[in-house]
């Protein structure tokens, strides 16, 4: 690892002032993430803040009926969370979809908003990444690019962010509250992560000054047909080829509301407007989810390794569906397809 | 980089106190290997991925190789060094030599650690709930089968 300067921070407001004063520094939470980068030298921050010890670790209802999300708290404490067990397991679903219980009793909620794209070419520093170095071109495009995306790439950059957790909370649509020396800001969680544009050096809609200090989730949990089918090279403790969250709800046979992301797809979860907009006052038939897979699908473009991913999204999009209506969500255990 | 200026931590080490002065970057895991000699927990992929270097900090299994000690200051961490009492073996060491769940023994020491863990955590009921919960515990011998019985042994003994 590269050396670097440390500091812990006793509050917010310090933990804000102290990244003022050190535009090259990163706040450190879980640190899963950070410090794999940065002995792999992919980050090389020359301060790190430890945020990890600020009392945002609670998980608590507001008046209006949402639940507020501490950013630190960690996410199997999220996902065994009674409310959110209850509330939203698609939440809880898609936590425990992802990483290894080691890892989930490291992470913190505003850590995993933040993770960086696992894109190998990311990684590698002797290959050209326009997210690590602006400008030196994308190796991923005409290279080895199973793992990349499909929808909303660029000339500049396919990577896609690499969260379950995240794919979830679009459904949810959750909302992020941060803070920085300019105030206090709510990005809506569909709003938070940016496509590539010309632009992937930039993940996300916050600014490098400003601390995630937690998550909302509105009151429509979605508890009766939700479910989070993640596809991936293994069983367990890999990341996404495709993965779909969905929350339905129902008027007698005919769905009255419905949500759907893609995760392992996109540079953000990728949501579709008018796929959903497409199985409102629809009856749960293989037909009716197929109708919105196709919207979705036509849409996609593959780069030679990753083009089975276009097909292999479509059959899941119909499969979660039918899963969430159902109300058979995918077991994170067994992990025969519902 | 110039030598840096040492941080003073203390971390309670399965049970000892211990008192340390170390650079901002070092791992849980470099501090437990080189700073203290504990070399039970074994550096596997350095990379957070295969679970040879699982602890328990404050009872909660992590891995140590992704654990800046700096900010662990206070905190309790128990190693495979911590597990046996008073001469005799913890269930779970027991369970797995009775179930031969190693070849090489090189992941040993996380797994069991994480096992201490998946069973403090109570969520683990199945053989597929701990599979799946154990999934961050590479064994490269393949040993999987033999070390879900162990656990299961020693989950059996503990309910």
């Amino acid at each position: 690892m590269i050396g670097f300067e440390y500091a812990r921070a006793k509050n917010v407001a310090e933990a804000v002032s102290q990244m003022a004063a050190s535009p090259a520094a990163k706040f450190i939470a879980g640190g899963t993430n950070l410090v794999d980068l940065m002995k792999m030298h992919v980050e090389r921050p020359t301060k790190l803040i430890d945020v990890s010890k600020l009392p945002l670790d609670k998980i608590e209802e507001t008046a209006g009926g949402a639940v507020r999300v501490g950013a630190l708290v960690r996410n199997t404490d999220l996902a065994y969370h009674p409310l959110v067990e209850k509330r939203y397991p698609l939440l809880s679903s898609a936590l425990m979809a992802g990483a290894s219980q080691q890892l989930r009793n490291m992470a913190t909620v505003g850590g995993n908003l933040l993770q960086r794209t696992r894109c190998a070419y990311f990684y590698d520093l002797a290959t050209a990444c326009n997210k690590r170095e602006p400008g030196a071109g994308c190796d991923a495009i005409g290279g080895h690019n199973r793992m990349n995306a499909i929808f909303g790439t660029s000339d500049a950059c396919i990577a896609v962010h690499p969260s379950d957790m995240c794919v979830a909370l679009a459904v949810l649509e959750a909302m992020v509250h941060v803070t920085g020396p300019r105030g206090e800001r709510v990005i809506a969680l569909t709003d938070f992560h940016r496509l590539p544009g010309d632009t992937p050096q930039r993940d996300t809609n916050v600014e490098a000054d400003e601390l995630i200090t937690g998550v909302e989730l509105p009151p429509q949990g979605f508890a009766d047909h939700y479910t989070y089918l993640k596809i991936r090279d293994r069983l367990s403790y890999a990341f996404a080829l495709v993965s779909v969250a969905v929350g339905l709800e129902f008027d007698g046979s005919n769905i009255k509301a419905a949500r759907f992301a893609l995760g392992g797809v996109a540079h953000k979860p990728w949501r579709n407007a008018k796929a959903e907009a497409a199985l409102i006052g629809q009856p749960a038939s293989e037909a009716t989810f197929a109708r919105a897979a196709d919207i979705v699908v036509r849409e996609a473009k593959g780069f030679g390794h990753n083009t089975f991913k276009i097909e292999l999204a479509r059959r899941a999009i119909v499969r979660a569906l039918s899963q969430a209506a159902r109300g058979i969500p995918q077991s994170q255990s067994n992990k025969k397809i519902a | 980089m110039s030598e840096p200026a040492g941080l003073p931590i203390e971390l309670h080490i399965n049970g000892q106190k211990r008192a340390l002065t170390i650079a901002p970057w070092t791992t849980l895991l470099d501090v437990l290997r080189e700073h203290l000699d504990l070399t039970g927990t074994k550096k596997g992929c350095d990379q957070g991925q295969c679970g040879a270097c699982t602890v328990l900090i404050d009872g909660r299994r992590v891995v140590s190789c992704l654990t800046l000690a700096v900010t662990k200051d206070g905190a309790s961490v128990t190693t495979i060094e911590g597990l046996a009492k008073d001469g005799k073996l913890h269930p779970l060491q027991q369970a797995f030599i009775d179930h031969d769940a190693f070849q090489c023994g090189y992941c040993t020491p996380g797994q069991i650690c994480s096992a201490v863990g998946l069973i403090a955590e109570g969520r683990a009921k199945t053989p597929d709930e701990i599979r799946e919960l154990m999934s961050g515990n590479i064994c490269r011998c393949g040993a999987y089968p033999n070390i879900v019985a162990a656990i299961q042994q020693a989950m059996g003994q503990q309910s």
